[in-house]
């Protein structure tokens, strides 16, 4: 729903929220269902209801617990059946500058201030261990917006005395929490608020009429924010950039003006505004997000333009490059399919309005409003597309990985035999029982994985490691390599032994290993160790979504039988492990060291 | 604008904001009158009562007010 892209009214949202909650549960669309503790140190009723407009826009069908006025603290430190029952997915802690209990005061000396700041942050640091321990759920907390006044002027910074000052450390010593806890997320609202604008942010009117802590009209910019964490958190992050080119990247025209009178570069404002959001759009490279153009142009123009020497961007950041005169919309679904991504995991970038409008109308795919060139960057960021919540080694990699799978293409078009193929990119395996170092890979990758997904169960970090301890289950993940480089963690099974029967909880693969013979690598690792385990009967279960239509019939290719069938789609299988069972897999050595 | 423009502008804002269409309005409708009108419901209706005039109130007129007889005398005041 466009009305809930950044920049929003976020006005408009507030008078319409009923009528647009409305609308948005009455579409098409397959939602997942998270439990949300709020749990706020000021009034907290606008923040949900919002928060559950942009969740339902991102397919999060959220259900609400919120704690009584004011009382965060309380409500994890004590028991709470009321809250256990509920059993969070998530607990977000909205707290404010009006929750500090105690500033400094002037008199204080530096010890005195120090072990202030100290208790003040052991306030929060105890309910937070109480809350994992007794939630084990991931957990958002948002860190100080400034105060509103400053009675040491300029000073209220450096002295430490101030309340600015004071209130920075507090930020520090949130954010190192941060560093040192998984599943623990800042939302920053001390940069929210700023870019708001604080004296808007803070109207003192709404705490003392509400006791709302921040302005109602900045409510909708608080919870499209945190529901951008929430979604992040979920594996609902847009995956790839499409990006026109004339006026976009560049200004002018490339096959009208010539490369030579292009608009980029330090010699011009125009120019230097250009190179700022290709810059911009370079870094995107190093949290994962995937590079591709999208633009009305002949290619041989399009890659002259993008060969432009004070050009930032070059060909080679992108991964496919689709320039001709097809409708976007068109080329855009084949980026995505020789990307084996899904169209709603893009974002189009482009000037022309009506180009916008084709994508999102034919494609159901997200384009923002971006303005005028010195906005894209802006409008862009704070959309939040592509909110880092768990950043892995993988993602740094991403743009490498579908570079060499480029070069698999390639590669498979030479062979004859595919057989052939599979053997010449000498691929090796690891597939084994999940390891520590893997266990945030394994979480983003049930959250991500939304074709090759047999259940489309989605697990957090948490949830994972309990897994891998308790020994009630069957835990596999898979990494693959070959020639071209290293793929990482690609698939992850789960089964949860049943007396001698192993019931399939997860089976996921990544898109990028398709056709690979990685998915009989894996099932001949789950027999081997189902073997071991005294397990007898593997039963696979298929439920339908949206997305996983390609992964149907894949027990069956696995050697399972049917068993059942109900009118939802859903589907049982099985599989009677035979003793001399024979393995599947001729083309990956596994465990080979 | 005058005190009918103003009461026909009110309605919309009140219609939107409950998300119904046979909400009428007079000088002597109070929240005990439309159903769902509790505290927090107000505050979204006072903020959408500021969008549409483009106007702000303050805190002591807003803590007054006793019914929409009122709220037009202060929409009035500042339109």
């Amino acid at each position: 729903m466009q009305e809930l892209q950044y920049p929003f009214d976020g006005r408009y949202l507030i008078k319409k929220k009923r009528s647009l909650k409305r609308q948005l549960l009455e579409q098409n669309v397959n939602f997942i269902d998270k439990k949300v503790a709020v749990l706020g140190g000021s009034t907290t009723h606008d923040i949900c209801a919002l928060m559950e407009l942009f969740l339902l826009e991102q397919g999060i069908r959220p259900e609400f617990y919120e704690c009584e006025y004011a009382q965060y603290w309380e409500d994890i430190m004590f028991d709470n059946p009321e809250l256990t029952e509920f059993k969070p997915d998530i607990i977000y802690i909205h707290t404010s500058n009006r929750n500090i209990r105690q500033y400094p005061s002037l008199n204080m000396s530096e010890d005195e201030v120090n072990a202030l700041l100290e208790a003040d942050f052991e306030h929060f640091r105890v309910m937070w261990g109480k809350a994992m321990d007794t939630y084990n759920c991931p957990i958002i907390q948002n860190n100080f917006e400034y105060p509103f006044y400053r009675l040491l002027g300029n000073a209220d910074a450096s002295d430490i005395h101030g309340r600015v000052n004071y209130i920075c450390r507090l930020n520090d010593k949130f954010a190192a929490y941060a560093r040192e806890h998984k599943d623990f997320f800042i939302q920053d609202i001390n940069y929210l608020s700023a870019t708001y604008g604080l004296d808007k942010w803070s109207d003192p009117l709404y705490w003392h009429m509400y006791k709302y802590a921040l302005s109602m009209e900045a409510i909708p910019t608080l919870a499209h924010n945190v529901s951008n964490i929430i979604k992040s958190i979920y594996g609902k992050n847009k995956k790839a950039l499409a990006l026109d080119l004339d006026n976009t990247l560049w200004g002018g025209i490339v096959g009208d003006d010539g490369v030579e009178n292009l608009e980029i570069g330090p010699e011009t404002s125009m120019g230097q505004v250009y190179s700022e959001f290709q810059e911009y759009l370079k870094q995107q490279k190093d949290i994962g997000v995937i590079l591709n153009v999208c633009s009305k142009n002949e290619e041989e123009n399009a890659i002259a333009g993008l060969n432009h020497p004070d050009g930032v961007l070059r060909p080679d950041d992108f991964i496919v490059i689709k320039a001709n005169w097809d409708p976007k919309s068109k080329n855009l679904a084949d980026i995505a399919s020789e990307l084996n991504l899904l169209p709603e995991s893009f974002v189009f970038v482009d000037d022309n309005p009506a180009e916008r409008e084709i994508v999102r109308t034919g494609l159901n795919v997200v384009s923002p409003e971006i303005g005028s060139v010195e906005d894209y960057i802006r409008v862009i960021d704070h959309s939040g597309f592509f909110e880092v919540t768990n950043l892995s080694a993988d993602d740094a990699k991403r743009n490498e990985m579908y570079k060499e799978n480029a070069k698999r293409a390639k590669l498979e078009a030479s062979f004859a035999d595919y057989g052939d193929y599979l053997k010449s990119l000498e691929m090796k395996g690891t597939i084994k029982g999940f390891e520590p170092i893997y266990m945030d890979r394994i979480a983003q990758l049930s959250n991500k994985s939304n074709q090759f997904n047999l259940t489309t169960r989605r697990y957090t970090r948490a949830e994972i490691e309990e897994i891998a301890e308790s020994g009630e289950y069957i835990d596999i993940y898979g990494k693959l390599e070959d020639k071209f480089g290293d793929n990482g963690v690609v698939s992850v099974v789960i089964g949860h032994k049943n007396g001698d029967v192993l019931d399939m909880d997860l089976w996921i693969m990544s898109c990028r290993v398709l056709k690979r013979d990685m998915e009989f690598a894996m099932m001949d690792e789950l027999v081997h160790k189902a073997k071991k385990a005294g397990i007898r009967t593997i039963r696979g279960y298929y439920y339908p979504t949206a997305k996983n239509k390609m992964v149907l019939d894949f027990y069956g290719l696995m050697g399972f039988t049917l068993i059942n069938e109900d009118e939802e789609g859903n589907r049982t299988w099985e599989f009677k492990i035979p003793d001399d069972y024979k393995d599947k897999n001729q083309y990956i050595a596994v465990n080979a060291g | 604008m005058n005190r009918s423009e103003i009461y026909e502008k009110l309605t919309e804002v009140f219609r939107d904001v409950f998300d119904r269409d046979d909400i009428t309005l007079s000088d002597e409708t109070t929240a005990a009158d439309v159903e769902g009108w509790d505290s927090l419901i107000h505050i979204t209706l006072m903020d959408a009562v500021e969008e549409e005039f483009d106007i702000r109130f303050d805190m002591k007129t807003v803590v007054r007010m006793k019914n929409v007889g009122e709220l037009v005398n202060a929409i009035e005041a500042q339109v």
